[in-house]
């Protein structure tokens, strides 16, 4: 185990470094230097920033002090507020993606395990039924029309909940149904499949013969091994919800960092968007590592794989 | 046999599965008993119903799409197959223990193998986790397991085969069934290790007086562990009778293929291995005659018209074959003049 | 009762007209596969769908005297009607027509990307499964780390730095598409390579470039088909979301995703101008899945459950 964790490790820190690298590389693709791409920046503030960022000296020794910046934590100056920077924006807008993130994340993952189980153990049934349905939709809606129709239908129409905003509880609701949906339905499949899979297995066989009840044999011998592979797949599903929360913050108006992305791409603010770009990767690639060992901790033919005793 | 007690009974079971192409006949009357100490072997080509039998005792099969269609089938003295879902589980692994074929895919891989054969003791016996761990070790050693203490927390995927199926057999034997059933325990092993595996049924067998049911399709496995032997076919069985009676006088023809097919462990001779052509029946719609007449060298007209009646050879020995009847030509046992001319 | 006379007890051996084994006619796996294809009913209507969408994507913006470009200002945000079969936008564009063009675009860029992830897709899983070891090792961990990159991520990025465009998105979403491929192919070819109709050619001296080319794909074609059914609904996918935030085809081009863009400018008041893109996009992304599930079905009968 301790093998596995560390070469996954040494993988995520290439990983981050190989994206660095090649944002640092494409971001002087650009033509000119970041600062001149948008006119409005002021003569005496742009020789500041190149004098701060070094920008007239050699490329490879920018990338010396680009890296250093970034292991600091400094990922420059927006260009669309002059005042702030970058870190700053991302520490203020974070925490509510973060929430909404969270609470898909969540809601996906219970409710998915949750209907792929049930729709496993009553094959055939009304429940799976309900959960392919789920699942076709999953797949095929894109969760910016998800998002607009639960924002039409249930806070416009209904006036269940808020349209848009965010403030308490209530207001994350939505944000979070919508972002959810497309893992929810992934992993109800996939459970299910999962589940069908297991069922059929010998050591269910072994377990039935042992006298143990349905929920003991459910519980401690199928959906311990069904989870294995949908497990996996989380890494994805989760950079699925962090872009995912690109177009939902912009649909529900939430003043999360999605939605200054999206914002700093529409006003071509370069070093946001590479900043945020670094953050999401790092945050990224640091929940799959994550996903990939809580994985090695569940199956114990990885946990167990040679040099782990 | 006779003075014993019976253990399990088995009458007129028929057992189905309905699948979406129609009804499976996969046990088809079929009657048994098994003597309490004894071990019984069933033997058969693949297909043709021993473990859907045995799961039938069991009940392990999920119902839809099995269907137990008729029969009753009683256990030390209680109609079992009357009882209740929950009835039944009270007698799996606690009365009545099984092993499988496979053991690389019969144990649970994310379990340790300590907490597989402790899982059946907390179920069945009232007794605190940490002593069924220290009697799950306790089967390890009986099961010919050294080191207990460590390979009580590992995983199967640590196990050699053998060594898996030894953890079966003490997941099975952990709560001193009266009866162990074990369904083909041999077949996916290496061939020294099946002696093994064997020998230890066998100690074990002695040890606990547990009465053995030894599904097979390999005659040779059989012959020095059964007392006595089912030959089924095509969800029937054609031939029944002790070991004996099978292997020196065999009188079904299917028996005389299986016994031609087989390398014997005990047969001097090294005659060829003949395969008996072609394949079972489709249990969709079986013959109405004899099932096996459309492979028999013997078939005759009446063989397709109807299905032959049970004829008894000894008060052990029962037969169902055409060839019994008066009207049919004698012919020649191969194996009776093995038996009484070469050896004899 | 069946009558039990004597003569029926007359030794007439197994027999053959009783005997169960049907003899099936040999069929090729390319047969065999489409046959089963065709059973699978979803997957024929998916199939016949997506016929009738590549059709209208051809002929449809024909079907209107109107150009997808042309701004109405006079008859903006017109509702369906007679005239304009789907309404019109918020700048008096036709939608039907637009609709039509989006398909266009959307098929192009689906197609067209999971054409090229395949091509170097191939070539690399090709190359790194037919010659192994140490070779297949560098390879592989490269793509390993590419696979660590978040997809979309990088497309934003590579867009940002390339600038918008249908042939930027296709550049930026085939240089990071192409290493699952790549994986699916390696493994193929490791099975295959083993086999010994390809070790047969390799005795006969066959170059290495014949033998991936001649005989490891041509066997392998069956998941790299699959694949790539996959493949277009995900790049249809992606960049609906991209041009759905901004970075995608420049105006006047639309793509559906670029439809769904420019009616959230309008949303409250007309939602079908979101829902028309929205729906085609859903029953496409439908479409194309089934059918990849059904192919997978037809064409890997080892993956069938
Ligand atoms: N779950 C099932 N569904 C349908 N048919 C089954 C099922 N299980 C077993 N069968 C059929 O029952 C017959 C007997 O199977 P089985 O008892 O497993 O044979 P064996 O003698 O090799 O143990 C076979 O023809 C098999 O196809
Ligand atoms: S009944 Fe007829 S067909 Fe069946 S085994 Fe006997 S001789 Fe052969
Ligand atoms: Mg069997």
């Amino acid at each position: 185990m301790l093998n596995y964790s560390l070469k996954r490790f040494v993988y995520m820190l290439i990983t981050i470094w190989v994206i660095v690298t090649l944002t640092f590389f494409l971001m002087h693709m650009i033509p000119g230097d970041p600062f001149t791409s948008e006119k409005k920046v002021p003569e005496q503030i742009r020789q500041n920033m190149l004098a701060k960022y070094h920008l007239d000296k050699p490329l490879i020794v920018q990338y010396g002090y680009y890296l250093n910046n970034l292991i600091h934590g400094d990922l420059g100056i927006s260009l669309k507020y002059l005042n702030r920077t970058v870190d700053d924006i991302i520490k203020q807008s974070a925490p509510a993606s973060f929430q909404l993130g969270i609470q898909s994340i969540i809601l996906g993952v219970i409710f998915g395990l949750l209907f792929g189980i049930i729709a496993a153990l009553k094959r055939g049934g009304g429940w799976d039924y309900f959960s392919m349905f789920l699942a076709i939709i999953g797949i095929s809606v894109p969760n910016f029309i998800i998002a607009t129709l639960l924002q039409l239908l249930l806070a416009s129409k209904l006036r269940w909940l808020p349209v848009s905003g965010w403030g308490s509880f209530k207001y994350t609701i939505l944000p979070s149904i919508a972002l959810s949906f497309s893992t929810l339905s992934i992993i109800s499949r996939m459970m299910r499949t999962s589940m069908l899979d297991v069922i059929g297995q010998d050591y269910i066989k072994t377990a039935k013969a042992k006298g143990l009840s349905q929920l003991q044999i459910i519980w401690k011998h199928m959906v311990r091994n069904a989870i294995m592979p949908v497990v996996t797949v989380l890494g994805p599903l989760i950079a699925g919800i962090v872009t995912g929360t690109f177009v939902i913050e912009q649909i529900f108006s939430i003043p999360g960092l999605g939605k200054f992305f999206v914002q700093s791409i529409y006003d071509e603010d370069y070093s946001m968007i590479l900043g945020t770009t670094i953050f999401y990767s790092v945050i990224l690639v640091v929940m799959m590592f994550l996903v990939d060992i809580a994985y090695g901790l569940i199956d114990p033919r990885v946990r167990l794989a040679k040099g782990g005793k | 046999m006779g003075d014993r007690e019976v253990l399990l009974d088995v009458q007129n079971l028929e057992y189905s599965f309905d699948t979406y192409a129609g009804e499976v006949k996969a046990v088809r009357d079929v009657s048994f008993q098994v003597m309490k100490g004894e071990s019984l072997a069933i033997v058969g080509e693949s297909g043709c119903g021993k473990s859907v039998t045995m799961q039938a005792v069991m009940r392990l099969n999920p119902e839809p799409p099995g269907r137990f269609k008729a029969g009753k089938i009683i256990f030390d003295g209680r109609e079992i197959s009357k009882f209740s879902e929950r009835q039944m589980q009270s007698i799996r692994g606690s009365e009545i223990g099984m092993i499988f074929q496979d053991p690389m895919t019969s144990l649970n891989p994310t379990m340790t193998i300590g907490k597989q054969i402790a899982e059946v003791i907390l179920k069945h016996q009232k007794v605190s986790k940490a002593e069924a761990m220290k009697r799950a070790k306790e089967m390890l050693d009986v099961v010919g397991i050294p080191n207990a203490d460590r390979r009580i927390n590992q995983y199967p995927h640590e196990f050699s085969g053998g060594m898996r199926q030894r953890a079966m057999i003490a997941i099975a034997l952990a709560c001193r069934p009266k009866l162990l059933i074990a369904d083909e325990p041999t077949t996916a092993l290496d061939v020294t290790i099946q002696a093994q595996i064997l020998d230890l049924m066998k100690d074990l067998q002695r040890e606990f007086n547990t009465s053995i049911i030894m599904i097979t399709h390999d005659l040779g496995v059989v012959a020095d562990i059964a007392e006595r032997i089912i030959v089924m076919y095509a969800g029937k069985i054609i031939e029944t009778g002790t070991s004996d009676e099978i292997f020196k006088h065999p009188q079904h023809p299917y028996t005389w293929g299986l016994l031609k097919s087989v390398p014997r462990l005990d047969a001097q001779n090294k005659e060829k291995l003949v395969p008996i052509v072609g394949t079972p029946p489709d249990l969709f719609a079986p013959p109405v005659g004899c099932p096996f007449a459309a492979r028999c060298n013997y078939a005759m007209k009446i063989c397709y018209e109807a299905q032959p009646e049970y004829t008894n050879e000894t008060d052990s020995h029962k037969v169902a074959c055409w060839l019994k009847h008066p009207y049919a030509p004698k012919v020649k046992n191969p194996f009776e003049k093995e038996a009484y001319t070469s050896e004899g | 009762m069946v009558d039990i006379s004597k003569d029926k007890f007359e030794i007439i051996g197994a027999n053959a007209s009783e005997s169960q084994s049907i003899v099936r006619p040999s069929i090729s796996y390319w047969q065999d596969a489409w046959r089963r294809l065709k059973m699978n009913k979803v997957a024929m209507a998916s199939l016949v769908f997506l016929i009738f969408l590549v059709l209208m994507a051809i002929f449809g913006p024909y079907m209107r005297p109107f150009d997808y470009a042309h701004q109405d200002l006079f008859n903006t945000n017109k509702p369906f009607s007679k005239v304009h079969w789907f309404g019109t936008d918020y700048l008096g564009r036709d939608l039907f027509v637009r609709v039509w063009m989006g398909a266009r675009v959307s098929l192009f860029i689906g197609v067209t990307i999971a054409f090229l992830d395949a091509v170097i897709g191939v070539t690399y899983g090709g190359i790194a499964g037919y010659f192994g070891g140490q070779v297949d090792n560098i390879m592989m961990r490269i793509v390993d780390i590419l696979y660590g990159i978040p997809y979309l991520i990088l497309v934003i990025l590579l867009m940002v730095v390339m600038g918008q465009g249908l042939w930027t998105i296709i550049t930026a979403m085939v240089m990071t598409g192409w290493v699952g491929m790549a994986r699916i192919v390696r493994g193929q070819v490791l099975q295959l390579k083993e086999q010994e109709f390809v070790l047969a050619a390799k005795t006969l001296g066959a170059s290495p470039g014949r033998i991936i080319l001649r005989h490891l794909i041509p066997n392998a074609l069956g998941p790299i088909i699959v694949s790539m059914t996959f493949d277009v609904p995900n790049a249809i996918f992606s960049e609906a979301f991209l041009s759905y935030i901004g970075l995608g085809i420049r105006a006047p081009l639309a793509s559906w995703g670029t439809l769904a863009n420019d009616a959230t400018q309008v949303l409250l008041m007309y939602p079908m101008q979101l829902f028309i893109p929205g729906f085609f996009i859903s029953v496409t992304m439908l479409a194309f899945n089934m059918l990849g599930d059904g192919l997978r079905d037809a064409l890997d009968p080892r993956l069938r459950r």
